[in-house]
């Protein structure tokens, strides 16, 4: 299978902050990683270096073939045009943990917006691919409303439908589900997970240890700032080889239900 | 004491008042176009990352907030055309000067509005691929202008009375000419109690437009 995205000894320093150091990833076109790690990992940076949110300071990255930037003559650190990162941008959907959805625009008008100015579609056009995919997260009745009106989870959905419009090549999670009331959660990783079945790239952060076992093809832990562990769910989730991975997972299954019950 | 109120003097010379009242709409008309792109550009001067920008905006701000309208008047129709050699008119200098610093405050007002935007909204619209001035256009400024209204609205209100400053270069603004009509009808009470209507009757209907207009363009928050 192509590779949708190439990280390649990826640093990133804020001040005298070391917090990526050395970060080797590649993720192909279907394929759904998570990235687990305990906060400060160096996770949620990592995922805002993919699509430049935070510039990192030195490494590669290529999507879809296409290496981003160009080098300079220190090595391994890269300039890069706004243009070429507001392209690439429009063509990785990125969620957030909370939401940002526009308030000022009802649903329908969140998801339009992207392809009406970026990519020169007509509104007719735009509210059609919106509605197709407010339906694509089951929350096509909203269409109309403004996002204070929606219950976070709703936002949430809203949001993902958003970046769907820009019909991007990958999709970039930052825990998404992290800002909701726990019972509101379930139907974002639904919709997350149905996304996943239809063959969506995904790069996906977040504390749900179910959703990975359920959902991820595989599973990375970051350990300050560097890939600690990584393997398929059942690998790393059950049968973690290192110590930190280790501790990580405990202290997340401290308390847990009887089965049946758990699972995703 | 009895006092004789008689208004038929002072509506013989309507035409006059009326005259000024065009002219103070044409000053505050001109002010507000000159005041609104003037703030928002000095707004985003002041949020611009580089320092000496950043300064220059701040500079520009303190000298217009902190100097009387009445000062900034004579200054730019008796000082000004001095130093670059160019006569203005009354109405050119009066709308200048009222432009500059209502755009001065409008700064103010435009970079608080911007900046109580959450830093979320410039990240979502940034990561769907839109640029620094398509992301203010489409997502921060329609969010800020509605918070800014009120505040909006009390500036125009202040441009508003400080046209009537125009009467000491003695330009035809609704203030002037009621002092030529008080002294032509010996009728000053009357006369100042019409103007002081005609700008009570102009304040109230625009901020029941502004109130109807943040009515009909709010958001659910």
């Amino acid at each position: 299978m192509s590779e949708v995205l190439r990280v390649e000894n990826l640093h990133k320093r804020f001040g005298p902050l070391h917090v990526l150091r050395g970060i080797n990833l590649s993720v192909k076109k279907g394929e759904t990683v998570v990235i687990l790690g305990a906060s400060g990992s160096g996770k949620s940076t990592l995922l805002r270096c993919v699509n430049f949110l935070e510039m990192p300071n030195e490494g590669r990255i290529t999507v879809e073939g296409k290496l981003v930037g160009r080098a300079t003559t220190k090595p391994g650190v890269m300039a890069y045009s706004n243009a070429e990162l507001n392209a690439l941008r429009a063509r990785v959907g990125m969620v957030f943990q909370q939401f940002n959805l526009f308030p000022h625009m009802t649903v329908e008008g969140n998801v339009m917006i992207g392809p009406m100015k970026l990519r020169g579609m007509s509104a007719d056009a735009a509210r059609t691919l919106a509605h197709d995919n407010l339906r694509r997260v089951g929350i096509l009745e909203k269409a109309r409303e403004y996002p204070a009106r929606l219950s976070g989870g709703q936002q949430q959905r809203v949001a993902i439908a958003r970046a769907l419009a820009m019909e991007p090549s990958m999709m970039l999670f930052d825990e998404a589900t992290s800002a909701l009331d726990p019972e509101l959660v379930g139907e974002v990783l639904l919709s997350m997970r149905r996304l996943a079945e239809e063959g969506m790239t995904m790069l996906v952060v977040t504390h749900e240890l179910g959703f990975a076992y359920n959902v991820a093809h595989r599973v990375i832990f970051l350990e300050g700032g560097e890939v600690h562990e990584q393997g398929t769910p059942q690998q790393v989730l059950l049968n973690p080889q290192r110590e930190r991975t280790r501790d990580f997972l405990r202290s997340h299954t401290l308390f847990r239900l009887p089965e049946p019950g758990g699972g995703l | 004491m009895g006092y004789e109120w008689d208004f038929a003097a002072v509506f013989r010379h309507s035409g006059l008042l009326l005259e000024g009242a065009l002219g103070t709409f044409r000053l505050a008309g001109m002010a507000i176009l000159i005041a609104i792109p003037l703030g928002l550009l000095v707004a985003l001067l002041r949020l611009s990352r580089l320092p000496v920008i950043s300064w220059l905006a701040v500079i520009y701000t303190d000298v217009f907030r902190t100097s009387p309208s009445i000062v900034l008047i004579y200054w730019f129709f008796f000082a000004f055309p001095l130093l670059v050699g160019v006569d203005f008119d009354t109405f050119t200098a009066v709308s200048l000067t009222l432009g500059l610093q209502t755009g001065a405050y409008m700064a103010e007002v435009f970079r608080g509005g911007i900046q109580s935007i959450r830093p979320g909204q410039w990240q979502a619209a940034k990561a769907l691929g839109m640029g620094p001035a398509m992301t203010l256009r489409y997502i921060i400024l329609p969010q800020a202008v509605r918070r800014m209204i009120p505040v909006f609205f009390t500036r125009l209100t202040e441009l508003f009375k400080a046209t009537s400053l125009a009467a000491v270069v003695s330009y035809a603004e609704v203030v002037q000419m009621a002092s030529r009509v008080s002294s032509e009808t010996f009728r000053p009470i009357e006369t100042y109690t019409v103007v002081a209507l005609f700008f009570f009757v102009v304040i109230f209907l625009a901020s029941r437009l502004v109130r109807y207009a943040e009515h009909r363009f709010a958001v659910p928050e």
